[in-house]
């Protein structure tokens, strides 16, 4: 077999899962959860080939819009070093998640259609890894997006998960606006959407800066839809409504990072744009800032997570802003992916733990009932906190080093951001799994099963390793080159003061146990009002210019355009007293009458 | 084969005179409609895509002297029409509910728009463009009028005003465009009205042009002469909604594309600030029109006038790629409207009530019906994967190459997708999501009737999704390059 035909295998498994669970396996719970797992054990196997042989290339599909040499749109799959250390990510972690749920999904209904979801998610993220051009790209995006749509809105009844589920799709719709609008504006300058076309002409726009800062802009939002940057970050949290393996795979460790891989994949044009670089630079920055400091007053174990990712999401978009390499973003995907998958999956186990109790104010002392989830919980928390030896620790640091030799007032920025981290990890590992339990539930909290602990253990490793730099090297030296700036020495020890001092507040604020939160900020608590502020918006701006137009549609357009000159027909007395409605007899002649016509004038004229 | 395609009009009417005469109204007009559903895929895939042109020709020369013939033919756009066509009409008389009242003359009416719209894009005359187009829409009226819902007569009057004088505004410009042919040349004959175009002989003043744009417009719901659709596509019965709304209502653009297009092309340039004009109207007016509908009916009829504008969109960039998106957006939005209508009509006949704020967690009770529909929302918001998607893509890329004046056009046509997904979700949520209201527990799922009648719009949509060339390669044959 040729890696053409195993990269397209790879790609297609999961399709091909997900219409055999819709068409034929959906009242057999072992059928369709098995099906899943198995197209995701296929994609593991097809994505390691893929890397360690490293498959490289074009591999031609069909022409999915074809007018010749003017205009097409091919469907290929395109194999280079950052495609394939991607491929590794995704295609590592979805078995791990997939096998980890049929545990945590055991009681729910609609089984089926979970893990329908997960395999057309795992197809639609496999196909963004893969494309070969912006276009195709835009699909899979678009893909994602619904697959997303439909696992949010896996607790369809609850109208709290059917809102975020809408809300998902909708903000993401709107960061697409943007990404569609960028495309097009690329092809009219160059002529081309193809990945190979993009980093050729690079040169081409050095000539257009303003014509490639907006290109790049108008695709940027995309990113900032897809991993919910700032101003478009509030889906994220509300997404948590989806069952926790969703969360895992899709709103932490993969799709949410696709926005980043975007960049990466347009780096040789972005980099070319040091306006472009700048917006972009900065907007991770004061998402990575603002997401941290609300992590710091959320409740809900997922939610401390969700604003976690958002604000190392905000790191990643950073590193491609700094216009470095494309590794640099790209490591800290690589680490995050692995220690954020972890968490979710921690978290997971505490709720069903639990009982599916999320509030982490009615948990404690869960540590020593859940050994291993607090193990391996712990694993994931200090690689997210950034401590030494752990792998998070080193792409985090490695980001902040650039941005102190490229960008110094970014730096600042994410610094401050840098030390909130391990302070919201250590709040939220202090009050679950320490002290004593604050409930019934947390009292009679039990282990996970075997199925669900397996891919704990197995995720702690990369969570921990990842970032050592033989695995660096192995999986980054071909994307890009990956050097840590020389930075001075106060400037080490302020990477370790923001984790120390991170570390310590939290302890000394939370150690005590206490039974509710010392600490109260409203704007932090409620989310510095900006998803009140949009849900205005969206009432009164829209709702009203909305009901405008139907007020115009309706009482101008219809009611005085239509009924008037209805009414003026109707009083010259067109012959339409014919037309009582529903008798057929008016109509025939009516009919009859405009053919006779016609005839009669045709006949006159000539 | 020629044969064939005179049996695809006369078998519909065929069928209508059966039922008249006693036969089995549903047996009768699906077994027709099915029957004719294979011809119509027996002469698509028959078609001598390499020779291009018209084929399957038959001509009856009616007045010679005038040069009006009835001429029937087919190219690749025109096998696309019928193949959305005989689709739609065999999925409407599926699900087709046995009526009261005149149970045959509801299934003889369906017949007849189905055999009426084929035969108009069959039609090399325009006398029989015009002709069989109007066999079609009177019997819509009538179904409206006689088998609707809610406020009907008032839905049925104003409909047949307002096409009714579309209609006249057209016939009045088709007349002046045989006027405007030099005498000696004067034909009714697409093919020679091309050649005249093209050997410079004919110059239509744009005038012409305009009276053809009201005209054609009014039947396509072109901003500002769409308010008679949604009302009227709200109160028919599903079939007449679907095959209205899904084929009849592409008479229009498809008039457009035989006529305008290769007629007027100065015309179009000129005025092509004003189709635009119209164009943004019926995408970000209409869609926010549709954004504020409180009942599911009235969203998807907005909501199918608010999709006219890209498929205009993609004709006023007078190219290849924005025409051929038209068209293949013309055979999506056909088949995604009437699978929507369908399952409306299914939501209505289980609850009787289509408000918003009385439906809800449909999704429960109904787990089929809701997965179908959800296909339909998917597809009408322009999901990849359906060729609704594809036809849009290829509007914006067709448009963005026309220049500089599409900026504005082409920003809001993107925006209108984020639109399109505001209300199209919005409708999802309240329908279907959400707890289940009590009045709807015992609310049953679709029948498996419905099932495969949706399903066989579904399909191709989707086919045509991941292989739009399966369409584009056809309508390709109609277009100029």
């Amino acid at each position: 077999m040729n890696l053409s035909t195993v990269a397209w295998i790879t790609l297609l498994a999961p399709l091909g899962a997900a219409a055999l669970i819709l068409l034929v396996t959906r009242t057999n719970r072992a059928a369709a959860s098995g099906l899943a797992i198995l197209s995701a054990l296929i994609a593991l196997v097809g994505g390691w080939t893929l890397f360690l042989n490293h498959a490289e290339g074009i591999y031609q599909g069909f022409n999915w819009i074809d007018f010749g040499k003017d205009f097409s749109i091919p469907f290929a799959l395109a194999l280079d070093p950052l495609s394939r250390t991607m491929l590794v990510v995704v295609t590592t972690i979805s078995p791990l998640v997939f096998i980890y749920s049929l545990g945590y999904m055991k009681e729910e209904e609609g089984f089926w259609r979970f893990f329908a979801g997960l395999a057309i998610f795992l197809f639609s993220m496999l196909g963004i890894v893969l494309a070969n051009n912006l276009v195709m790209m835009f699909i899979f995006w678009e893909l994602v997006g619904v697959s997303s749509y439909i696992l949010i809105g896996h607790y369809y009844g609850k109208p709290s998960a059917a809102d975020a589920a809408k809300q998902a799709f909708l903000v993401n719709r709107i960061g697409d606006f943007g990404f569609m609008l960028g495309i097009l504006l690329f092809w009219v300058a160059t002529g081309t959407f193809d990945f190979s076309g993009v980093n050729d002409s690079a040169e081409l726009f050095k000539a257009h800066p303003t014509l490639l800062a907006v290109s790049c802009v108008l695709i940027f939002c995309g990113t900032v839809g897809k991993s919910a940057q700032f101003p478009l970050h509030v889906w994220l949290p509300n997404s948590m409504e989806g069952p926790t393996p969703v969360s895992s795979l899709l709103h932490a460790a993969t799709m949410v990072a696709a926005g980043v891989y975007l960049l990466a994949r347009i780096f040789p044009i972005l980099s070319a744009s040091p306006d472009a670089c700048e917006i972009v630079a900065w907007t991770g920055a004061i998402t990575a800032l603002g997401a941290g400091i609300l992590a710091t007053q959320q409740d809900d174990i997922k939610g401390i997570l969700a604003y976690s990712t958002i604000s190392q999401l905000g790191y990643m978009v950073t590193g491609a802003g700094l216009a470095i390499s494309a590794a640099l973003p790209m490591f800290h995907l690589f680490t995050h992916a692995f220690f954020k998958c972890l968490l979710f999956l921690t978290a997971g186990s505490v709720i069903l733990g639990m009982h599916h109790e999320q509030n982490i104010w009615e948990m404690g002392g869960l540590r020593k009932k859940m050994p291993v989830t607090f193990l391996t919980y712990l694993c994931g928390m200090l690689a997210l906190s950034g401590c030494f030896f752990f792998s998070g620790h080193y792409s985090k640091d490695l980001i902040m080093a650039c941005a102190w030799e490229h960008h110094r007032g970014i730096f600042w920025v994410v610094v401050i951001a840098a030390a909130l981290t391990p302070f919201y990890m250590t709040r939220q590992a202090l009050v679950v799994f320490f002290g004593k339990p604050r409930s019934e539930h947390a009292e009679h909290a039990h282990e996970s099963p075997l199925v669900m602990i397996v891919p704990l253990i197995l995720l702690a490793i990369p969570a921990v390793c990842a970032g050592y730099a033989p695995v660096e090297h192995y999986f980054f030296h071909s994307v890009g080159s990956l050097t840590e700036p020389e930075v001075p020495h106060f400037v080490e020890l302020v990477f370790g003061a923001a984790f120390v001092i991170g570390i310590l507040a939290a302890f000394v604020i939370y150690r005590g146990a206490p039974a509710k939160d010392p600490i109260r900020i409203p704007a932090f608590h409620n989310r510095f009002y900006i998803d009140d502020f949009y849900f205005w918006i969206v009432r009164v701006i829209q709702g009203g210019f909305a009901k405008l137009c139907s007020f115009i549609d309706r009482w101008f357009i219809d009611g005085i355009l239509v009924r008037g000159s209805a009414t003026v027909v109707w009083t010259i007395g067109f012959a339409l007293r014919f037309l009582q409605v529903g008798n057929i007899q008016a109509y025939a002649l009516f009919f009859a009458a405009g053919v006779v016509g016609l005839l009669y004038l045709l006949l006159t004229i000539h | 084969m020629s044969l064939l395609l005179i049996l695809t009009i006369v078998l519909p009417l065929a069928a209508s005179l059966l039922i008249m005469a006693g036969a089995d109204p549903r047996r009768t007009s699906l077994v027709a409609a099915v029957v004719n559903l294979a011809f119509s895929l027996v002469l698509f895939f028959g078609y001598d895509r390499t020779a291009g042109g018209w084929q399957f020709l038959s001509e009856w020369k009616i007045l010679p002297k005038l040069g009006i013939n009835m001429t029937l033919g087919a190219d690749g756009l025109t096998l696309v029409m019928i193949l959305l066509a005989t689709l739609v009409t065999v999925s409407a008389l599926w699900v087709a509910p046995k009526v009261e009242k005149y149970n045959g003359l509801y299934h003889v009416s369906l017949l007849f728009i189905s055999a009426g719209v084929i035969g108009a894009f069959a039609s090399l005359d325009v006398l029989f463009l015009y002709s069989f187009h109007e066999l079609a829409l009177i019997p819509t009226f009538l179904m409206i009028g006689i088998w609707g819902t809610g406020d009907r007569q008032a839905a049925a009057w104003k409909a047949t005003i307002y096409l009714g004088l579309g209609s006249f505004v057209l016939l009045i410009g088709l007349i002046a465009l045989y006027i405007s042919i030099p005498s000696g040349h004067r034909t009714l004959d697409l093919r020679e009205l091309d050649q005249l175009a093209t050997s410079g002989v004919l110059h239509p003043s744009a005038l012409i042009y305009l009276l053809l744009l009201v005209g054609f417009g009014s039947l396509v719901s072109l901003f500002p002469l769409h308010s008679w659709a949604p009302g009227a596509y709200a109160c028919a019965p599903p079939p007449a909604a679907m095959l209205h709304a899904g084929v009849l209502k592409k008479f229009g653009l498809y008039g457009l594309i035989r006529i305008a297009l290769p007629l007027f092309p100065e015309a179009m340039h000129e005025l092509n600030g004003l189709l635009l004009l119209l164009v943004v109207g019926n995408i970000l007016y209409i869609g926010y029109v549709t954004v504020s509908q409180k009942r599911l009916d009235w969203t998807i009829g907005y909501s199918s006038v608010m999709h006219m504008g890209y498929i205009f969109l993609g004709l006023a960039s007078l190219n290849m790629i924005g025409v051929s998106g038209a068209a293949l957006l013309m055979f999506a939005h056909g088949l995604s409207v009437a699978a929507a209508f369908a399952l409306c009509g299914e939501i209505r006949r289980r609850t009787g009530t289509l408000e918003y704020s009385e439906l809800g967690g449909i999704a429960r009770t109904a787990p089929v019906l809701a997965l179908l529909f959800g296909f339909a929302t998917m597809a009408s918001l322009g999901l990849p994967g359906f060729a609704n998607f594809a036809g849009e893509v290829l509007v914006f890329f067709g448009a963005t190459a026309a220049g500089s004046v599409m900026v504005i056009p082409v920003i809001v046509a993107v925006w209108g997708v984020v639109i399109s997904a505001i209300y199209m979700l919005r409708a999802y949520r309240n329908v279907f999501w959400g707890p289940v209201v009590q009045r709807w527990e015992s609310v049953a799922d679709i029948a498996s009737g419905a099932k495969w009648a949706v399903i066989l719009l579904l399909l191709p949509l989707m086919i045509a999704g991941f292989y739009p060339q399966f369409i584009l390669k056809m309508a390709g044959t109609a277009l100029p390059h």
